[in-house]
């Protein structure tokens, strides 16, 4: 009973597994369709192999057994079985070695220079993604947000500050591990205009879990209009509220580990605000950013995040309220 | 132990030479009273702790496991907070492989080995009982930072930097580091010792190529032990001095390489898991010779398969490394070596099938387990073979599409034939039989409670679920399957807990076995149940591949040995010709003693690097007592 169970299990799964928007039967990009290409085929050649091995043992057991069974005679004609079954094997494997080994051509490492090139550095428990560019200055830093216009490769230098991370987004591409002391380039690239969620695939300690990026991508003359946006500095406060707000982010503990450009907030520890409000999440992926998220996530990022570096700071309420008036200032 | 003393007093059923077998029942007689408890030098008395030990730490790690399941039950759930989540899958990984896997399989090698090369005890039976102590006092180490909330929280495999000293300050990693070496110490001693049992301790007639399977698959697992350990012993010492002393190995900034563990530790790691599974494949050929009442087809294809996987196991450890960005014609190579160990596995299955087919197959408890074996561990194969192919592993890597494959294999592949061996020796370690009643119920449910818990974790995988995240957002869509996994889970305890009752009944009341319930074929069925202490009265002379079907009525024995001290055939290694003999040594504490003082200096040197210095005197002594010339030693 249980292996009509299997079988229907599998073709279940087949077409369950799809959908979901972290999945990689759901490629956005060349590189993840190329793979789920092969996943299929691989998944195809499994279950029918493993159907044939469960037919011939259900065979084995239940066929009637007759008095010259007994006979030596019938092991040659099992070794010729056996045999057949073992060359089966060893083509099947060179198949699927062929078939993975062109698949893969090209996928881990880009063909050209690409279209843009940003640098990928992981944090515990965020991901950096920086834009190079010949002005210092113009060097765009985009946390958890990683924008990439449509249709062309993007090149990703991929390096970490810390410990080892894994780069996933699995609609566009497989991993690609952030190891400390290297750096190395691997690829993306969407086919549409869309966002695409990935996660850190490297158990990296406590907030491994709610280690989160999505990529952003679109047309290339929208793509070139934020990133012109992103290298202006931040903008100036428009009320006394957000003036406020300045001061409470300039004298408290914020300042010594964010970067707000155009401030004299200048650390490189934690994440760069000086756009945060143009971001979709905050804490990695971890909330949507809204004023209320954005509130909870000052005052007991603990709570939400254990163990991660962001404390939950003690801030007045008046004070908060100015707080979050300025940040969500900073489009 | 009980065992110990039930041993001493059992009565041969054989016995056809009264004052020989008393001769020897004092001669090789288990020490009794509290300082012989820790004296025994017996392979079977220490092979049933090792077993029972092994058992225990299943046991934890299993809860360990049932707690991860409940905080995956629901998104977003607060079960388990991620510090604690952390030393949970941590603790669970370190212990079933390092405690329960590895130490259980060496341990049906050093009950059953000797019985079934036909040979009194194991070589080397001091270091047998130095190495199970060590094992011991290193798992209760384990257990005892778990208490105290100190548990290592790095991972089973501690990736550098993050368990470096940098990363993970404190003690956690230092334990997990050395609870390698406890485990490492005792792994390759129990690896030696097979070895030398094999290779030098066979009864006369048994040549290479008489040796039942299960002998060889205990002979490859051992010099797999013997060269693959020594990798990560010198990458858990590196480890160690990174992080006592100061030393970069792995430290980039100074010059170190992150990669360098994962090389050092793949390079054990990857054999580890055939280290585990080859002995169970040894179980499965006998349990399937036995219940077809034919030897298993096609020997010869059967000792080339399991030495290929010895060999071919060692050249696979980059597939655990497919995402590190390493050379592409690297990788390719590593992709083709993974493909080809499927090979063997697939021999050994068509073998396996065509034994079923041409045998009389009889259901009995052991064989539903193997055939639960057959039909999870090919699909642990298959996903196995998917991911040899790089492109397809880079999607998958680490996450739960892994964690189900090697459930599947290793779950599937090594502990299902382990509790269907347990069912089918058990007879002959206590003389009785277990309930094959609940034996099925216990099947069906592991079974069921098996593929529910894992299968979906496949989809989940697929999905994008990432492994070892202690929670995941409701938003994922990943709730529900893992909903699933969950209750499969409390299936696999109800499993487990009817497992533990039928050992716990039938050791009392179970229906007595006899010397041969099953008619099976192999030396250990052809003594007493429980064996006698010197297991054979008369060293049996091996007269065909079939030991004790083909053993004819006036089939020749072995006369002569002393049986007034511990003196045991050496033969050599490749026909069993007899050579010499040799006289093993008497019980005696100085093994326990040893086994404290380097436990102490183990733990002592997670602390500080003056225990080197501390602890040369006091090891010195206890090997010089150990090695004191005692009466009959040469």
């Amino acid at each position: 009973m249980t292996w009509r169970a299997i079988a229907i299990t599998i073709v279940a799964v087949a077409a369950s597994a799809c959908g979901g928007n972290q999945s990689m039967f759901n490629p956005q990009g060349p590189a993840a369709r190329s793979i789920a290409g092969l996943g299929w085929l691989l998944f195809g050649v499994s279950t029918l192999v493993y159907l044939l091995v469960l037919a011939a043992s259900g065979w084995a057991l239940a066929r009637r057994r007759r008095p010259e069974d007994d006979e030596p005679d019938g092991d040659r004609a099992l070794t010729k079985w056996v045999t057949v079954a073992a060359a089966v094997t060893v083509v099947t494997l060179l198949a699927m070695t062929v078939a993975s080994v062109a698949a893969g051509r090209g996928l881990t490492s880009p063909s050209g220079p690409g279209a843009v090139t940003v640098d990928v550095i992981g944090h515990q428990w965020w991901w950096d993604f920086q834009y190079r560019d010949v002005t210092p200055s113009d060097i765009v830093a985009s946390p958890n947000e990683l924008h990439i216009p449509v249709g062309v490769p993007v090149v990703l230098n991929v390096m970490s500050r810390d410990v080892i991370h894994s780069f996933w987004v699995p609609n566009l591409h497989g991993k690609r591990d952030l190891i400390p002391g290297q750096v190395t380039r691997t690829w993306i690239q969407a086919d549409a205009p869309g966002v695409y969620r990935g996660q850190c695939a490297e158990f990296c300690g406590h907030q491994h879990a709610n280690m989160a990026l999505i990529v952003v991508a679109e047309p290339m003359a929208q793509f070139r209009e934020w990133l012109q946006q992103q290298r202006r500095p931040a903008p100036e406060p428009s009320s006394d509220l957000q003036r406020r707000g300045r001061e409470v982010f300039l004298q408290s503990p914020c300042a010594s580990c964010h970067t707000i450009r155009g401030t004299d907030a200048g650390s490189r520890f934690g994440p760069e605000l000086t756009h945060v409000a143009s971001r979709r999440t905050i804490a990695a992926g971890t909330l949507p950013n809204t004023r209320g998220h954005l509130a909870e996530w000052i005052a007991d990022a603990q709570a939400i995040k254990p163990g991660s570096r962001m404390p939950s700071n003690v801030v007045a309420a008046a004070d908060l309220q100015a707080l979050l008036s300025y940040v969500r200032s900073l489009r | 132990m009980q065992e110990a003393a039930s041993l001493a007093g059992a009565v041969p059923a054989r016995v056809d030479d009264p004052r020989l077998a008393r001769e020897l029942e004092q001669t090789w007689r288990v020490p009794h009273g509290i300082i012989g408890w820790f004296s025994v030098v017996d392979h079977r008395t220490i092979g049933l702790r090792y077993i029972v030990t092994a058992f225990g730490f299943f046991i934890v790690a299993g809860i360990l496991a049932a707690l991860m399941r409940i905080q995956l039950a629901v998104p977003n759930n607060h079960f388990l907070g991620p510090d604690l989540y952390n030393q949970v899958f941590t603790v669970h990984g370190t212990m079933m492989m390092f405690l329960f896997a590895v130490p259980i399989m060496q341990a049906l090698g050093v009950y059953l080995v000797p019985l079934m090369v036909g040979t009194r005890n194991i070589a080397f039976p001091r270091l047998n009982t130095f190495s199970y102590f060590v094992y011991l006092f290193g798992g209760v180490m384990l257990c005892v930072t778990m208490l105290v909330n100190s548990a290592p929280d790095v991972g089973w495999f501690a990736y550098v930097p993050l368990a470096g000293p940098d990363y993970t300050p404190g003690k956690r990693a230092d334990f997990w580091a050395q609870l390698i070496t406890f485990t490492e110490v005792s792994g390759l001693a129990v690896a030696v010792e097979l070895v030398a049992t094999i290779f030098k301790t066979r009864a006369p007639g048994m040549t290479l190529n008489r040796m039942p399977l299960f002998v060889w698959a205990m002979l490859i697992m051992a010099f797999m032990v013997i060269f693959a350990m020594p990798s990560v012993v010198t990458g858990s010492t590196f480890l160690l001095l990174d992080r006592l002393v100061g030393t970069h190995f792995y430290n980039p900034a100074e010059g170190g390489d992150a990669l360098l563990w994962q090389h050092l530790f793949w390079f054990f790691g990857h054999p580890e898991v055939y280290i585990i599974f080859v002995p169970a494949l040894g179980i499965v050929s006998s349990i399937i010779a036995t219940f077809t009442r034919r030897p298993v087809f096609g020997y010869t294809a059967m000792v080339i398969a399991l030495v290929a996987t010895g060999f071919i196991g060692f050249g696979l450890w980059v597939h655990h490394m497919f995402a590190t960005g390493l050379p592409q014609l690297g990788l390719t190579y590593f992709t083709a070596a993974s493909m080809i160990i499927a090979i063997p596995s697939g021999v050994q299955i068509f073998c396996w099938i065509a034994s079923l087919w041409r045998g009389r197959p009889r259901f009995d408890t052991p064989l539903l387990f193997v055939l639960g074996f057959i039909a999870i561990f090919v699909l642990g194969g298959l996903s196995g073979v998917t991911l040899a192919s790089l492109p397809f592993d880079l999607q998958v890597h680490d996450t739960y599409y892994v964690v189900a494959h090697f459930h599947y294999v290793l779950l599937g592949g090594a502990v299902f034939p382990l509790i269907g061996g347990i069912y089918y020796w058990f007879p002959k370690m206590t003389g009785r039989m277990m309930s094959d009643r609940l034996g099925r119920w216990n099947f069906w449910v592991l079974f069921l409670g098996f593929n529910i818990t894992f299968f979906p974790m496949h989809i989940l995988g697929i999905q994008g679920m990432p492994r070892r995240v202690y929670t995941y957002p409701a938003e994922m869509g990943w709730g529900t399957l893992n909903l699933v996994a969950s209750a499969g889970a409390l299936l696999l305890v109800v499993g487990g807990a009817l497992f533990v009752y039928n050992v716990v009944r039938s050791r009392a009341a179970g229906a007595p076995a006899g010397d041969n319930p099953w008619d099976a074929d192999t030396l250990e069925w052809s003594v007493s149940s429980p064996p006698p202490v010197y297991n054979f009265l008369h060293i049996p002379v091996v007269e065909g591949r079939n030991a004790v079907w083909d053993r004819s009525a006036d089939a020749p024995i072995v006369t002569g040995l002393g049986s007034d001290r511990r003196e045991v055939l050496v033969s050599d290694v490749i026909d069993a010709e007899p050579s010499n003999t040799c006289t093993y040594p008497e019980p005696t504490i100085w093994p326990f003693l040893a086994a404290v003082v380097t436990s102490a200096f183990f733990i002592t040197s997670i602390f500080t690097a003056w225990a080197v210095p501390v602890f040369a005197l006091p090891l010195t002594v206890v090997l010089i007592g150990w090695f004191w010339p005692g009466r009959g030693e040469e």
